[in-house]
């Protein structure tokens, strides 16, 4: 199968990309300037992230389309407003998840943002359960912007006047030479930023004028370093289809009447699990000294019994040192645990850590 | 007089006498990334040629390094483990890994010199 390429892709070799393949599509990794330091530009200025290769599903529909969808996902859609959103997951009759999502109610149905890699399966999954009573569209005409950082939003707003306004998870509809960009105050860096629905032919000439503006474009490397520094979730490495949300720790953003009155897919499990408790659990995990923990490290207790397994682990640019999350066996779960770490054979020790490694700076109270 | 050679895996090694010093590339440190962590042979340990000699991990992943000859290790560069990004900005001078006595200075005859290892960095690419 071909290689993809985003809008973006050219713009991305100019500025000296290094490229993977991820999820099918090419995408940079790094840029001249190196993981740590674009880690580091985001958290001090402003990082912008092609994001393209991430699903853009519209679903179209009023309430008959809401009430089904409440069958699928832990929400109370019901009582979201237009234009905002909820992280959420779609998940299997055993609350696995099939992706982990961020679903927004604009004023046509719904908007859906899903991983690159669970995105054609998602599409199937949902029209599925919506047996194809609605119009869908996996947007393909449309790529999708990040832009990261305490300065993201003067550079934005320098453009498009008004995304100031928009407080944490909530977005509006703007428009750009005569065309319309829909755009939401999110990410998934720990830091207050914005993503930038747009019309590919925009692309390019969008991001340049970010970049004209003191952005600075940031590759997939540091991406996962700020993510997994604010101890957010990646799917294919803290999630996927064996795991359920209340083992991830995620229980925070299933609604609070859902989960008590259930009747969603995998509600069951879910309640289960809230009562019974999970036997494994998501953690930060913290390496004492330098040594870094990879994914499926695998992690003891001071018995030197195996209690669990690293999921991601690397440098945290920003904490200057080594971060991992993983699961543990529940009763490993509590902060300040001691457990060891095998790494090339050795026992290293840690400590099970409370999450983010990082603390977020969201804007939450932004004028409306 | 000192002479320097370099190994397929992007090792240099200085010969002084009976004393090797070893470090990686300038190529290497580019194809990896920013090196974030290294752990190094003890000093007393006897390494093999092209035997595992150590590990530096970037923030992307973790790569073996291997020693370029046979020899014990007399000496190892602890600047570099309390501040690895040294040895992304000068890798092959101050940012040394380890030194050696030099068992059978016969190996050194299968490594490549400056003009060799130019070349055959440029052709294996980034």
């Amino acid at each position: 199968m071909e290689i993809k390429k985003t809008s973006l892709n050219k713009l991305h070799q100019e500025n000296k990309a290094k490229f993977v393949e991820f999820a099918g599509y090419q995408m940079p990794i790094q840029y001249s300037k190196g993981i740590v330091e674009e880690h580091k530009f985001t958290r001090s200025h402003s990082g912008i992230f092609d994001v393209s290769h991430m699903g853009q599903l519209f679903i179209y529909g009023d309430d008959e389309l809401t009430e089904d969808l409440e069958k699928i996902f832990p929400l109370n859609l019901k009582n979201l407003e237009t234009n905002s959103s909820k992280y959420s997951f779609l998940m299997n009759n055993e609350a696995g998840i099939y992706d982990d999502l961020i679903i927004t109610k604009i004023d046509t149905g719904f908007l859906i943002i899903l991983n690159a890699a669970c995105k054609d399966n998602d599409f199937k999954i949902i029209s599925k359960l919506l047996n194809n009573r609605y119009e869908m569209n996996l947007d393909e005409n449309r790529s999708l912007i990040a832009i990261q950082g305490p300065r993201s939003v003067n550079i934005l707003d320098a453009i498009l006047n008004g995304v100031n306004k928009l407080s944490f998870m909530s977005g509006n509809w703007f428009i750009y030479k005569e065309q319309k960009l829909f755009i939401t105050r999110s990410g998934y860096t720990g830091e207050d930023g914005f993503e930038i629905s747009i019309p590919n032919d925009l692309a390019e000439d969008f991001t340049k004028k970010l970049i004209e503006n003191g952005a600075q474009l940031i590759g997939l490397g540091a991406r996962d370093t700020l993510r997994l520094e604010a101890g957010l979730c990646l799917y294919g490495h803290e999630l996927g289809e064996d795991i359920t949300p209340i083992e991830a720790n995620l229980a925070w953003a299933i609604s609070k009447e859902r989960m008590e009155n259930g009747g969603f897919i995998g509600s069951d499990k879910i309640i289960n699990q809230l009562n019974d408790g999970a036997k494994q659990i998501r953690v930060g995990i913290k390496p004492e000294g330098r040594l870094i923990a990879r994914e499926k490290t695998k992690i003891f207790n001071t018995d030197e019994l195996i209690i669990g397994e690293v999921t991601s682990g690397t440098f945290g640019p920003s904490v200057s040192g080594p971060v991992a999350m993983g699961y543990v066996k529940k009763e490993f779960s509590k902060k300040d645990t001691k457990v060891f770490l095998e790494v090339r054979g050795k026992k290293h020790p840690a400590n099970i850590c409370g999450l983010p490694f990082y603390k977020k700076s969201y804007v939450k109270g932004a004028t409306k | 007089m000192s002479e320097v050679k370099y190994s397929k895996e992007h090792e240099w090694i200085k010969i002084e006498g009976d004393i090797g010093t070893i470090g990686i590339t300038q190529h290497a440190t580019e194809m990896l990334g920013d090196i974030v962590f290294v752990e190094l042979p003890d000093v007393g340990t006897s390494v093999e040629k092209d035997g595992n000699a150590g590990v530096v991990e970037s923030t992307k992943a973790a790569s073996d390094i291997f020693t370029p000859i046979s020899g014990e290790v007399m000496e190892n560069n602890q600047s570099i483990v309390d501040d690895p990004a040294k040895i992304n900005t000068d890798p092959e001078n101050d940012a040394w890994f380890f030194k050696l006595k030099i068992k059978d200075k016969k190996e050194l005859d299968s490594l490549m010199n400056k003009d060799e290892y130019d070349k055959f960095a440029k052709e294996s690419g980034s």
